[in-house]
C-alpha cells in the first residue's frame, strides 16, 4: 500500500510537502469540499461553537496554570495574584470562568438539537455515544477545575460530590478516601484535581477527533432527519458552511464578552469569593448552574445510594437511547406528538436546574421527583412505545425538492453540479 | 441562587438578572459610580473611603490582597503612597540575621492588624473580622449589601434577644452581627469638606472595597466596550458576507 500521494497543489512547497504527508488533501476532503447537507439551520453551529469553546477553554487554561498554585495555603491567593498582578490575569480568568458556562451552554444545544433532529439514530449511534462520552467528561473537568480556586464552594462541593461514593456498599468508604487521598478533602485532594483537570480536556480533546471521524463517515443529519440521495441534497463544506458557523461565531462570542468584560461573575457563587474553611459549612452548598439537573435528580431521590444511581443513569441513559427510539423517522419535525413530548422533556430539565438550586424542601422536592421520573419516563417508556404507536407526517422526497419548491423557481444554474466541484 | 436565574437565562441569554430579594432585610439601592457599563470609581469617594478604611476599620479588618501602590488606582501620587506605606512598619529579616522591622513599600501588601487568626480573636471576644479584600464579590448582594450591613445598625425590636456581645443589624443574616457598629456621624474629617454623614461614610468606603475588590474594572469595561463594538461590527460583515455567499442557494 506504500507509495507518494498523488497531489495537485499549485505552490510547490505544499505540493511537496503533501506528497509525503497528505495534510492538506485530507483538509481539503474534510472540510473544504466535503459534501454537506445543504438545509442546515443556525442550531447545525453549535458542534463548531463547542470545538473552538474547547480550544479556548484549553488555551486559557494552560496561562492561568503557569500562574496558578495548587497547595491549600495558597491557591486562594494565587488566583487573587493572577487577578490582580499578571498582566490581563483578569481577562484570563473571566475568559476561562466563563468559558466553562458558555461550553456547557453551547453543547446543551447541540446535544438537545441532536434529540429534536434524532441524529443519534443509525447510523449515528457511535457517532452520539462519543458526545456521551465527551459530555461526562465534561462534566468532570468542569467539577475538578471549580475546585481549584480553594474557595468555600470549591471545598463544599469537592466534598459533598465526593461523597457520594460513600453511598455504594463495602467499598464506598475506601473509594472516597482513596479520591481524597487522605481522610478528608484537603491538599492531596487539591493537588490531584488540579493534575487531572489539566489532562482532562486533552482527553476530550480526543474524543472530539473521533467524535469528527465518525461524523465524517456517516455524514451529518439535517433538520428534514432525511439521507442525502443525490449531490444536489449538498452543498461543499467550504464556503457555506465556513461563513455559516463564522456566524455563529461572532455571536458566540459577542455573548461570550458580554459576561467577561461586563458581568464577569454573573455566573459565580459569591461564597467562592470567601476561602476554604473546613471548619465552617456554608448555609447551602449549590453547584455551578450546569450540573444543577443532575443534582436536582440526586437530592429528588429519598434514598442515598439511589440517588447516586438515578444520577449517573440520568446520563447513562443516553448511551442507549438510539436503540430505546423504536421510530424509523428522525426528525421530530414530523412527529407530532414526539415533538411535544421533546419539549415536555426540556421543560422537565430547566424545571430540574431550578429545584437543583433550591432547598429540597415543600414544593421543590414535589417538582423535583415529577421532572425527574418524567426525565427516565421520556427516554425508558415513551421512547419506545410513541415511536411504535406514533404515525409519522409523510416526509418529504429528498433534501434538495421542499428547498426548491419553497423558493418556487427552478433550479439555480450550476448548482447541482458545484458541490462535487473543487472550490 | 444566581445559579437557577442563569437556568431562566438559557432561553433569553441576555435578560438582565433580576435583583433577587434578600431572605433577611431589604437590600437597599444605592446609586454606585462603579455600576453598568461605563460606571467608572468615583476617585475622591475611593479616597475618601480609604480614610475611612485606615482611621476605622484597618483596627479589625486586613485588606491582605491588596498593596499599596494600588492606591494610585484611585488617584493618589506615588508620591503619596510611598508616603502612606513608609508610615508602616512590617517584618522582615535584618543582615544579622535577626528579626527585625522596615518601612513598607508600596509594592508591599497592606499591613494586617492581627499577625493571625488566633490574635484576632483573642483581642475581639472571640468574633473573627473577615478579610476585606474580596468582600463586595464574597456577598449576595455585593457593594449594596456591605454598604446595608454598614447602615444597618438599630435597636433591635422588641422581644428579640441578643447573644453575649452581638450587635442588632437588620442587613445581616440573622440580624446578629459580632462587629460592634463601625461607622457613626461625624466619625472622620474629611480633607476636602465633604460633610461626614453615616450614610456618605458608608458609600465612601463601599466604593474604596468595591476598588480593591475590581482593581481593574475601568479598564475591563473600557476594552470591553470596544471588544463589543468590534464583534458587533464583525458579526454584520461576516453576515452580510453569508447572504452573499449563500445567494446562489435558495
Ligand atoms: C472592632 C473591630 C471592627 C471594626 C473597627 C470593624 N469591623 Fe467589620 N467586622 C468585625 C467583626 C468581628 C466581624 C465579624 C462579624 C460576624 O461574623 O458576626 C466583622 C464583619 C464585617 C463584615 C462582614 C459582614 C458579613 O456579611 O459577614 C463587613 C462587610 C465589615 N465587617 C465591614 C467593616 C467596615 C467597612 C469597617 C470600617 C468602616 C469595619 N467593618 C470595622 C469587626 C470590626
Ligand atoms: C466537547 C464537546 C463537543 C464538541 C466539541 C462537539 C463537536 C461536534 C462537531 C464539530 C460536530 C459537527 C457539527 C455539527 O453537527 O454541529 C458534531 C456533531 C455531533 N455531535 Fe458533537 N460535540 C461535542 C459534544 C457532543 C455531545 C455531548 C453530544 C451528545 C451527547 C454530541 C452529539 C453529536 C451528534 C449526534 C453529532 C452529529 C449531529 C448531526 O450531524 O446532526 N456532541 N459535534
Amino acid at each position: 500500500m506504500a507509495g507518494l500521494n498523488k497531489s495537485d497543489f499549485k505552490n510547490p512547497v505544499v505540493n511537496w510537502i503533501d506528497t509525503r504527508l497528505p495534510l492538506f488533501t485530507l483538509m481539503n476532503k474534510e472540510y473544504a469540499v466535503f459534501p454537506t447537507p445543504r438545509n442546515f439551520n443556525y442550531l447545525w453551529n453549535f458542534g463548531a461553537l463547542a470545538s473552538v469553546a474547547l480550544v479556548l477553554m484549553i488555551v486559557t487554561g494552560i496561562f492561568l496554570a503557569m500562574n496558578y498554585t495548587p497547595d491549600g495555603s495558597m491557591a486562594f491567593d494565587s488566583v487573587e495574584r493572577i487577578m490582580r498582578d499578571v498582566n490581563y490575569g483578569w481577562l484570563l480568568r473571566y475568559a476561562h470562568a466563563n468559558g466553562a458556562s458558555m461550553f456547557f451552554l453551547v453543547v446543551y444545544v447541540h446535544i438537545f438539537r441532536g434529540l429534536y433532529y434524532g441524529s443519534y439514530k443509525t447510523p449515528r449511534e457511535l457517532l452520539w455515544m462519543l458526545g456521551v462520552v465527551i459530555l461526562l467528561l465534561m462534566m468532570a473537568t468542569a467539577f475538578m477545575g471549580y475546585v481549584l480556586p480553594w474557595g468555600q464552594m470549591s471545598f463544599w462541593g469537592a466534598t459533598v460530590i465526593t461523597n457520594l461514593f460513600s453511598a455504594f456498599p463495602v467499598v464506598g468508604n475506601a473509594i472516597v478516601t482513596w479520591l481524597w487521598g487522605g481522610f478528608a478533602v484537603g491538599d492531596p485532594t487539591l493537588h490531584r484535581f488540579f493534575s487531572l483537570h489539566y489532562l482532562l480536556p486533552f482527553v476530550i480533546f480526543a474524543v472530539v477527533f473521533l467524535h469528527v471521524i465518525a461524523l465524517h463517515i456517516t455524514g451529518s443529519n439535517n433538520p428534514l432527519g432525511i439521507d442525502v440521495k443525490s449531490p444536489q441534497d449538498t452543498l461543499p463544506f467550504h464556503p457555506y458552511y465556513t461563513i455559516k458557523d463564522s456566524v455563529g461565531l461572532c455571536v458566540f462570542f459577542l455573548v461570550w464578552s458580554f459576561f467577561i468584560f461586563f458581568e464577569p461573575n454573573f455566573f459565580a457563587n459569591p461564597d467562592n469569593y470567601i476561602p476554604a474553611n473546613p471548619l465552617q459549612t456554608p448555609s447551602e452548598i449549590v453547584p455551578e448552574w450546569y450540573l444543577l439537573p443532575f443534582y436536582a435528580i440526586l437530592r429528588s431521590v429519598p434514598n442515598k445510594l439511589g440517588g447516586v444511581l438515578m444520577m449517573f443513569g440520568s446520563i447513562l441513559v443516553l448511551f442507549v437511547i438510539p436503540w430505546l427510539d423504536t421510530s424509523p423517522v428522525r426528525s421530530a419535525k414530523f412527529r407530532p406528538i414526539w415533538r411535544a413530548l421533546f419539549w415536555v422533556l426540556v421543560a422537565s430539565t430547566i424545571a430540574l436546574g431550578f429545584v437543583g438550586a433550591h432547598r429540597p424542601e415543600g414544593w421543590w422536592v414535589v417538582l423535583g421527583r415529577v421532572a425527574t421520573t418524567y426525565y427516565f419516563l421520556h427516554f425508558l417508556v415513551l421512547m419506545p412505545i410513541v415511536g411504535k404507536l406514533e404515525r409519522p407526517l409523510p416526509l418529504p422526497e429528498s433534501i434538495s425538492r421542499p428547498v426548491i419548491s419553497r423558493g418556487g423557481g427552478p433550479l439555480p444554474g450550476g448548482a447541482p453540479a458545484k458541490p462535487m466541484e473543487k472550490p | 441562587m444566581r445559579a437557577a436565574t442563569t437556568l431562566a437565562l438559557l432561553g433569553t441569554l441576555l435578560a438582565a438578572a433580576p435583583a433577587l430579594a434578600q431572605e433577611e432585610g431589604k437590600l437597599p439601592h444605592v446609586n454606585w459610580s462603579f455600576s453598568g457599563p461605563f460606571g467608572t470609581y468615583d476617585r475622591a469617594a475611593a479616597q475618601r473611603g480609604f480614610q475611612i478604611y485606615k482611621e476605622v476599620c484597618s483596627n479589625c479588618h486586613s485588606l491582605k490582597e491588596a498593596y499599596y501602590r494600588d492606591l494610585e488606582g484611585i488617584g493618589l501620587s506615588a508620591a503619596q503612597v510611598k508616603a502612606i506605606a513608609a508610615s508602616v512598619t512590617v517584618p522582615t529579616i535584618g543582615d544579622d540575621g535577626q528579626p527585625a522591622e522596615r518601612p513598607a513599600l508600596p509594592s508591599d501588601h497592606f499591613k494586617s492588624p492581627f499577625p493571625n487568626e488566633k490574635a484576632a480573636r483573642a483581642a475581639l471576644n472571640g468574633a473573627l473580622p473577615p478579610d476585606l479584600s474580596v468582600i463586595t464579590l464574597a456577598r449576595e448582594g455585593g457593594a449594596d449589601y456591605v454598604y446595608g450591613v454598614l447602615t444597618g445598625y438599630g435597636e433591635p425590636p422588641a422581644g428579640m434577644k441578643m447573644g453575649e456581645g452581638m450587635n442588632y443589624n437588620k442587613m445581616f443574616p440573622g440580624h446578629q452581627i459580632a462587629m460592634p457598629q463601625p461607622l457613626q456621624p461625624d466619625q472622620v474629617t474629611y480633607a476636602d469638606g465633604t460633610k461626614a454623614t453615616l450614610d456618605q461614610e458608608a458609600h465612601d468606603v463601599v466604593t474604596f472595597l468595591e476598588y480593591v475588590a475590581n482593581p481593574h474594572m475601568e479598564e475591563r469595561k473600557r476594552i470591553g466596550v470596544k471588544v463589543i463594538l468590534f464583534l458587533a461590527m464583525l458579526t454584520g460583515i461576516t453576515y452580510a458576507v453569508k447572504r452573499k455567499v449563500w445567494s446562489d442557494v435558495h
